[in-house]
């Protein structure tokens, strides 16, 4: 210990590092560390985020983020799927056999009670049949009579991201063929691995037969 | 380099002075390839060199695809089409370098068995044990992003469902998952950065390689005994050891041609076998495949993603204690990198003061067993989680219970309860036993417990 205490330089010292007296004292070669470390810190900071960040969605990905659909050639008991923000929207127009199916169904049965409806103001709303539907078109702005027929949601299974198969598995809703999800004619988990409901994304008519997803 | 007693290069020639003092180059490479190696290795310690013979052919070829290749999404299935039908001599470099992958994995499973089984991950080579998991971990990342290029339908679909693991994470997950893919879905933003990738961290692997090799190196090789080499002078360890250059180089070579043989059949005769023909179908965002499969190397892996649902007590407990925030997609996916951390921490969690399994008789069993159950896991997560009766969940959960039962439950045991056999007393004991003085060493005495 003793060989580091004994002065080091002889003439080029700018002031010792501890005054003579033990009070410690800051000195200008204390002040050149931390405004170094200090820039050195900031400049791996801005430059580690810059590259981190440029992974992020960029501007043009986040602009294509709206679009209408015409679905007047869906009849009921079909389905148009059509790609939206670079995912499978599933809109379908319901047999009143589905309607009923869905309706039938106790919330305590459910996986996953919550509507998944990006729609509803209340995010805890259930996911009954009707939180989950989207209204018909309504010229004046007030909220539509909705019988159930459509249903639009995005075609990703919420387990690890398949699309689902349509009209098919134990519900006779959708199934997702890559670890067995079994979704009901709402698009609710009802068995496998998927832990939440299809999501419902944002979606209106704004003309008779013409969605506008997002 | 090597902790071994052994002769040093001394610089002759003049010019080879004149190098040696100012930069000690050739002294380096005369240490690496003359290294003391245990003169007992058997057929299993060739995999290494395999590895070093794939991972280089497989950064060759790859960058001449790169020459070649598109990383767009309207244009990349098809310039892969096109190195398959127009580049001079495309169709062979695709076909070695996508089988390439396998090779690789195939060395390296055997590779890694090999380590198991005689113990070469216990004291002190542990860091050349850490190192090797983190190749592992590599190797599977950048085999997946190349898988991902082609922009066949298993490549896009294969990429939602693997960084929909990244999605599962709590809180953060999705954001985790839009930062990887950079959209909200998978698309040109993530085809061009897998594809940068796949080029960067194979340089990153070969890197891990030289540290690998040099950790080896200093601690001098494990051997079929377990028994390390005596280091009490020059003369004794010259007695358990052979330089690698050329006894162990020219044996490493003698097993790479036989098993190129087998590669380069595959590549020529059949070359898609063990790939998806769903790969050869462009990629469609709105159609999934009937089945994602990951490639073969994968599967076990995979398997045990799939088999805690939510049906599993131990899922539904961690549920519970946990308030929800691990759920049955988040523990699978824990499971699945967990099974990598347990493989990593095998050093520790293996009480047992005897290395090789040659010497452990309980060992022996749980570890043949270890074995098959990865080939059953392999097997397993190829199937539909439907088909055999809807069995499949069951059997990759055994399959996935005993996985972690071996580093966790049974190697710690093992330690404690087996009575080991006596290993012998030195490589050169070892040798004189398997090998007749008489006739040079051609005629082998085999081991009766193998």
């Amino acid at each position: 210990m003793s060989d580091i205490a004994a002065p080091r330089h002889d003439g080029l010292h700018d002031g010792p590092h501890e005054a003579p007296h033990g009070s410690p004292r800051g000195t200008r070669r204390d002040f050149i560390y931390y405004a170094t470390a200090g820039a050195g810190a900031v400049a791996v900071g801005a430059a580690g985020w810059t590259l981190v960040n440029q992974m992020n969605p960029s501007a043009d990905v986040l602009a294509l983020s709206t679009i209408r659909v015409d679905v007047s050639g869906v009849a009921v008991g079909t389905q148009l799927t059509v790609l939206w923000q670079g995912k499978p929207v599933f809109i379908r127009a319901r047999t009143p056999e589905e309607i009923e199916a869905a309706r039938a169904v106790a919330i305590s049965d459910l996986v996953d009670p919550n509507a998944e409806n990006a729609n509803l103001t209340d995010a805890s709303a259930q996911a009954t049949d009707q939180n989950r539907t989207t209204p018909p078109f309504s010229p004046d702005g007030s909220p539509a009579a909705d019988d159930g027929t459509w249903l639009v949601q995005v075609g990703v299974c919420t387990h690890l991201g398949c699309v689902p198969l349509g009209q098919a598995g134990d519900y006779g809703g959708w199934f997702c063929p890559c670890h067995g999800s079994h979704y009901d004619t709402a698009g609710r988990i009802r068995r496998g691995p998927a832990p939440r409901n299809l999501l419902v994304p944002r979606t209106a008519f704004v003309e008779a037969s013409v969605i506008q997803l997002g | 380099m090597s902790g071994i007693p052994h002769d040093h290069y001394e610089p002759s020639s003049r010019p080879e002075k004149w190098l040696h003092r100012r930069l000690p180059i050739v002294s380096l490479l005369y240490d690496v390839v003359m290294i003391p190696t245990p003169k007992n290795l058997n057929w299993m310690w060739i995999w290494g060199v395999v590895l070093m013979f794939a991972l280089i052919s497989q950064i060759l070829t790859g960058i001449v695809l790169a020459m070649h290749y598109q990383p767009n999404v309207q244009l990349a299935f098809a310039s892969v089409e096109s190195i398959m039908r127009d580049v001079n001599g495309g169709t062979f470099l695709r076909y070695f370098h996508a089988n390439g992958a396998s090779l690789m994995f195939f060395a390296v499973y055997m590779h890694i068995f090999r380590s198991l089984y005689y113990g070469n991950y216990k004291t002190p080579r542990e860091v050349t044990w850490i190192i090797g998991t983190l190749m592992l971990v590599l190797m599977m990342a950048i085999a997946f992003m190349g898988y991902v290029l082609p922009w066949g339908q298993m490549s896009l679909h294969g990429t939602a469902v693997i960084t929909g693991l990244f999605g599962a994470v709590p809180f953060v997950g999705e954001s985790i998952q839009t930062w990887l893919l950079g959209a909200g879905a998978v698309g040109q933003p993530a085809l061009n950065r897998f594809f940068s990738l796949h080029y960067l961290l194979p340089f990153i692997l070969l890197g891990l390689t030289v540290v690998h090799v040099w950790a080896f190196h200093h601690t001098g090789n494990n051997n079929p005994t377990g028994v390390e080499v005596r280091r009490g002078s020059k003369e004794e360890a010259q007695r358990d050891t052979v330089p690698f250059w050329p006894y162990f180089v020219i044996k490493d070579l003698l097993a790479l041609v036989v098993v190129l043989i087998v590669f380069v059949a595959i590549v020529g005769f059949m070359p898609n076998y063990l790939g998806s023909p769903e790969n050869y179908v462009p990629a469609n965002p709105l159609k999934t495949p009937p089945e994602i499969v990951p490639e073969w190397y994968l599967l076990p892996f995979y398997a045990i993603l799939r088999a805690f649902t939510n049906d599993v007590w131990l899922v539904i407990a961690v549920d519970w204690v946990t308030f929800g925030i691990i759920d049955a997609k988040f523990f699978g996916v824990l499971a699945m990198f967990g099974s990598l951390v347990v493989l990593g921490l095998a050093p520790w969690l293996d009480t047992s003061l005897i290395r090789s399994g040659r010497y452990r008789p309980m060992f022996k069993w749980w570890f043949w067993l270890f074995v098959v159950n990865f080939v059953m896991l392999m097997w397993a997560g190829a199937m539909s989680p439907e088909a055999l009766g809807g069995w499949i969940p069951a059997i990759s959960l055994l399959g996935a219970s005993y996985y972690f039962a071996y580093f966790l439950v049974i190697l710690p045991i093992l330690g404690v309860i087996e009575r080991p056999l006596a290993p012998p007393a030195s490589i050169e004991a070892d040798f004189a036993a398997h090998y007749d003085a008489q006739t040079g060493g051609t005629h082998t005495i085999p081991t009766p417990a193998e």
